[in-house]
């Protein structure tokens, strides 16, 4: 059998990034993946004829632009195009837009706060600055802290610097942002509870907190640290829906000559004296290889394809007590028409952005109380998005496709596995809930594809169905991510590495967990680095 | 304004600012920022909403972009063709009825004074079309030939329709047998009691359509075309939306990479065509042509520039830099510059002194940028990049895919 460079385990975006700098850099390798197709989290299929699903995620901006301009997927046909502002529409018939024009979007929060609108300026700034001070670290390795090599050292000194420079008090607004909720973060700057709950909706997606619980606030930030063409904050639609990228991504792989096997899910990784040499596939082949690269998430990794002999006794002990909590659902819906919605005049440009029905933050706690009861939320928090007003490939001219992505719905319901008819009901509070605000909805729906974190978890191979492959808590960042001591992309075996979401920088479609294990399996080959650097940021 | 204007409101025009143009009402209806600019005496939308919007539209959806300013020029008469060769570096011989052919003309000194396109619209009729006026220049050259040079600008309504869902727009406008035209044809269709005309032309390197049409119709042209292209995500479209797509195609603009050679007062400040990249326009094996013998002295001397398209490190737009060699000498600069949301790169066109532009040469260019007030000077390593920055296949398919 051939023997390989390299293996990664898991097409998902991460790792078909991780194998296609492999491959550029001159390694052989092969990519193994479960499902009979790519992408993971990052995918696009037809489930109902005419129409593409974006099945998980449904938007992007987190995905680095340096990964995108050098692996020259434009030229393998992905186009990301933005879309500005979202909506909150309130119980009373009314509604909060957001803008991208400073000065329309001033005028809309005054519409509820005048105060508001100014304190928006300070908001922003703010943000701003935390942004700028993540976005640098995005593409560099943690430093090990506790480490005396010269590298780590000289990594602790670069962040230690960066802060600096900018003043004792901007360290300690990153700490407590770092560390606050998102509910007392946006309460020392707005009063109205309509923008306040607008804005908080970042805070909580894909996470298993509240508005009100610590680390809700840099899961804001998370979600506007990306960019689209350089507009920081902004998202935008991959054409043809998010597998775009991971197909731009595979044609890149395998035009330097790298190899994807679908169907063909990985049993174990394969070790013998203490080092990798390849992995044994559910169906009994194996591969041979002296680097695997696990792009799973490290419960998947550590507690099911390896044998926990192979490991050190604190990975297995870090692997169990890794925080990844379900606590997300989606559903895809395939629409007749365009819906109509109270209060919004027929192609609104609002309507073209993110929209969501929970106009306050009390709301927004409830939903989640809901979830720590077992149950999904009887009031939940969507982020709605009809992609075909803008992408016209997605669904047939005049018919749209609606991704309504759903905070809070848990791995079980009180304490018993999902079943289809809960899965169903779970739907139905979705569809209901979006009724009350668009009259004609329910008449529309052709095709809708109901996601709980079973379904998920049993396609994506998400631990729990958690969207980010673990918890973007503190005590999960940086060079505690996946665990501390193990943040530097390498396992406790020679020869195995990680590259998925569940390493530093964590969660969302980025490519940076996957192209910066793709440099440090370079720095330890000895071979030349070809990861791209960070963009100067100033 | 729906009614067409004649020659003499033209003139008597000469009292307002601005004039509008035939679809003036329906563009002033859709543009929401106010920002207009002028071109070639009327005034047009350079934003209509946002620039994201529009750009996309030109590369997700259809794009619409009033271009009737345009100067146009009906050329007739049996010595037509032998006009047009005498006026153009390029041999026009296969330009037949039914075709469209971009060229360039230059004057004695081999200086181009504009770039456009040339259509054949029926036996011993041509229509030229360009950026700049220039009817002193062909009236000069049709000394001798049998032709009959008629300046039509204000008498011809155009919209440009460009992006991967124009094919389908216009066909859902029921112009029966469009997703037959290949690049550079163009055809008649009928429409409200007149004639369209429809070539399948453009400046944004994309699949699209120029739509032609009497003024007297203009507005029922853009309602139905608005109507056909709702499904299929038709938005107007502006100058800066358009600057950016024609940078990503590589096409040069007058005015900008060019000074038009009439307008020039120092004379060396000129660009011949190999000087601007279009080298594969100027035909040497025709006898006579304007320009003719300079050309062919600048082909045995040599050039002077050279037109580059350039891949900057980076994302700070290189606007106006300057371009360095390894040796820190000054050798060109930036013409046009934008970040290309398409090809994902921070693009530019240059003009370098030659030899400079040869693959492998070490180039930089001096990208200055402001933040908060506080300066920042970069040098950035350029690339020179053979061809269009973007060029989807679908701009040459025939039939045209349906997105
Ligand atoms: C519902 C949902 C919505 C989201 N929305 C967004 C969004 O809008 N924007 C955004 O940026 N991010 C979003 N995210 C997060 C983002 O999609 C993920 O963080 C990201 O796609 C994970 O990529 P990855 O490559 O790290 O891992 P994954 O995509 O999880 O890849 C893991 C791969 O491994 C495969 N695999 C699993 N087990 C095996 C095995 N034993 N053998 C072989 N292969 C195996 C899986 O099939 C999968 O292909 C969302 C996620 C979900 C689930």
């Amino acid at each position: 059998m051939k023997k390989y460079d390299v293996i990664v385990i898991g097409a998902g975006h991460n790792g078909l990034t991780n194998a296609a700098y492999l491959a550029k850099a001159g390694l052989s390798a092969l990519v193994v993946e479960k499902n009979p197709w790519t992408g993971g989290a990052s995918v696009s299929r037809s489930l109902y004829e005419g129409w593409t699903y974006s099945n998980c995620s449904y938007v992007c901006s987190l995905f680095r632009p340096e990964i995108y301009r050098d692996l020259e997927l434009a030229r393998h046909g992905l186009q990301v195009i933005p879309y500005e502002g979202g909506i909150t529409f309130m119980r009373n018939g009314d509604y909060f837009g957001s803008y991208s024009d400073t000065e329309r979007h001033y005028r809309e929060i005054a519409r509820h706060s005048k105060r508001d609108a100014d304190a928006y300026v300070r908001y922003e700034a703010d943000v701003s600055r935390q942004t700028r001070l993540i976005r640098p670290l995005l593409l560099r390795t943690p430093p090990d802290p506790v480490s005396f090599k010269p590298r780590d050292v000289m990594e602790l000194i670069y962040l230690i610097r960066t802060y600096w420079d900018l003043g004792e008090d901007i360290l300690y607004d990153t700490i407590r942002f770092w560390t606050m909720s998102v509910g007392d973060f946006l309460d020392e700057y707005f009063e109205s509870d309509i923008v306040k709950a607008h804005l908080a909706g970042s805070g909580i997606i894909g996470t298993a907190l509240g508005v009100y619980s610590p680390g809700t606030a840099y899961v804001l930030l998370h979600h506007y640290m990306g960019d689209v063409d350089g507009s920081v904050g902004s998202w935008g639609f991959a054409r043809g829906g998010m597998g775009s990228i991971a197909k731009a991504l595979a044609a890149a792989f395998q035009s330097f000559g790298g190899e994807i096997k679908v169907d063909a899910g990985v049993d174990k990784i394969l070790v013998a004296n203490g080092r990798v040499k390849g992995v044994a596939l559910e169906n009994g082949d194996e591969h041979y290889a002296n680097i695997v690269v696990s792009n799973l998430d490290p419960k998947r990794t550590f507690l099911n394809i390896m044998d926990e002999k192979d490991l050190p006794g604190d990975v297995v002990r870090k692997a169990r007590n890794f925080k990844i909590r379900g606590s997300s659902g989606k559903l895809n819906i395939a629409l007749d028409g365009m819906p109509a919605f109270y209060g919004m005049a027929e192609g609104h440009e609002l309507l073209k952005a993110d929209f969501h029905f929970t106009d306050s933050l009390e709301r927004m706690e409830r939903a989640y109380d809901d979830w720590k009861n077992g149950t999904w939320s009887k009031d939940p928090y969507l982020d709605t998005l009809i992609p075909t007003q803008v992408d016209p490939t997605m669904a047939p001219p005049g018919k749209h496709m609606m991704s309504v992505f759903v905070q809070y719905c848990p791995p079980q319901v009180n304490g018993r596995d999902w079943t289809d008819e809960k899965r169903d009901e779970f739907g139905q509070t979705i569809i209901d809930q979006i009724s009350e605000y668009s009259p004609n909805f329910k008449d529309l729906i052709l095709h809708a594809e109901i996601r709980t974190p079973r379904e998920l978890e049993n396609e994506v191979g998400l631990t729990e169905g958690n969207i980010f492959q673990g918890e973007l808590t503190a005590d999960q960042l940086l060079f505690n991510r996946p665990f501390p001591g193990y943040a530097q992309y390498r396992g406790p075996v020679k020869g195995m590495y990680m590259s998925g979401s569940g390493t530093h920088p964590g969660g969302g479609v980025m490519g940076a967990p996957g192209a910066n294990s793709a440099r440090e399996i370079l720095l330890d080959l000895g071979r030349k680095n070809i990861v791209p650097a960070a963009l100067n940021d100033e | 304004m729906t009614a067409p204007m004649t020659e003499p409101m033209i003139a008597r025009a000469a009292d307002k600012r601005v004039l509008p143009t035939p679809f003036h009402a329906r563009a002033s209806a859709l543009c929401q920022t106010n920002c207009w600019s002028s071109w070639n005496a009327y005034t047009v939308v350079d934003l209509y909403s946002t620039l994201e919007d529009e750009y996309f539209a030109i590369r997700n959806a259809t794009a619409a972009f009033d271009l009737t300013p345009m100067a146009k020029y009906r050329i007739s008469g049996k010595d037509g063709l032998a006009y047009l060769d005498k006026l153009m570096t390029r041999k026009m011989g296969k330009l037949t009825p039914g075709r469209v052919m971009y060229a360039a003309w230059c004057n004695d000194r081999g200086h181009v004074l504009d770039d456009g396109t040339v259509f054949h619209l029926d036996k011993n009729h041509w229509r030229l079309c360009s950026q700049e006026r220039h009817l002193d220049w062909l009236l000069a050259t049709a000394m001798g030939f049998d032709v009959e040079i008629h300046d039509e600008s204000a008498e011809v309504a155009g919209l440009a329709v460009q992006g991967p869902t124009s094919c389908r727009t216009l066909k859902a406008m029921n112009l029966e047998g469009i997703e037959n035209l290949k690049p550079f044809q163009l055809r008649y269709f009928p429409f409200d009691d007149t004639e369209l005309l429809v070539s399948r032309t453009g400046f944004t390197g994309d699949l699209g359509y120029e739509l032609w049409i009497e003024p007297a119709h203009a507005e029922k042209l853009w309602d139905a075309l608005f109507i056909a292209g709702k499904p299929h995500g038709i938005l107007p479209n502006g100058g800066q939306a358009l600057d950016m797509a024609r940078i990503e195609a590589g096409f040069i603009q007058a005015g900008v990479e060019f000074v038009p050679a009439a307008e020039l007062v120092r004379p060396d400040r000129g660009r011949s065509p190999f000087e601007l990249g279009l080298g594969w326009l100027v035909h040497f094996d025709k006898p006579i042509f304007n320009g003719r013998r300079a050309l062919l002295e600048e082909r045995e001397k040599g050039s002077r520039y050279r037109f580059v398209r350039l891949d900057i490190d980076g994302n700070k737009p290189g606007n106006e830099a300057f371009i360095y060699n390894g040796k820190k000498e000054i050798v060109g600069h930036i013409t046009s510059a934008t970040w290309s949301p398409s090809a994902k790169m921070n693009i530019a066109l240059a003009s370098l002194k030659m030899p400079w532009g040869r693959p492998g040469d070490e180039l930089y260019a001096e990208i200055y940028y402001n933040r908060e007030l506080q300066w920042n000077r970069l040098m950035a390593r350029c690339k020179v990049v053979n061809d269009a920055f973007f060029a989807p296949p679908r701009r040459r398919e025939t039939p045209p895919r349906d997105y």
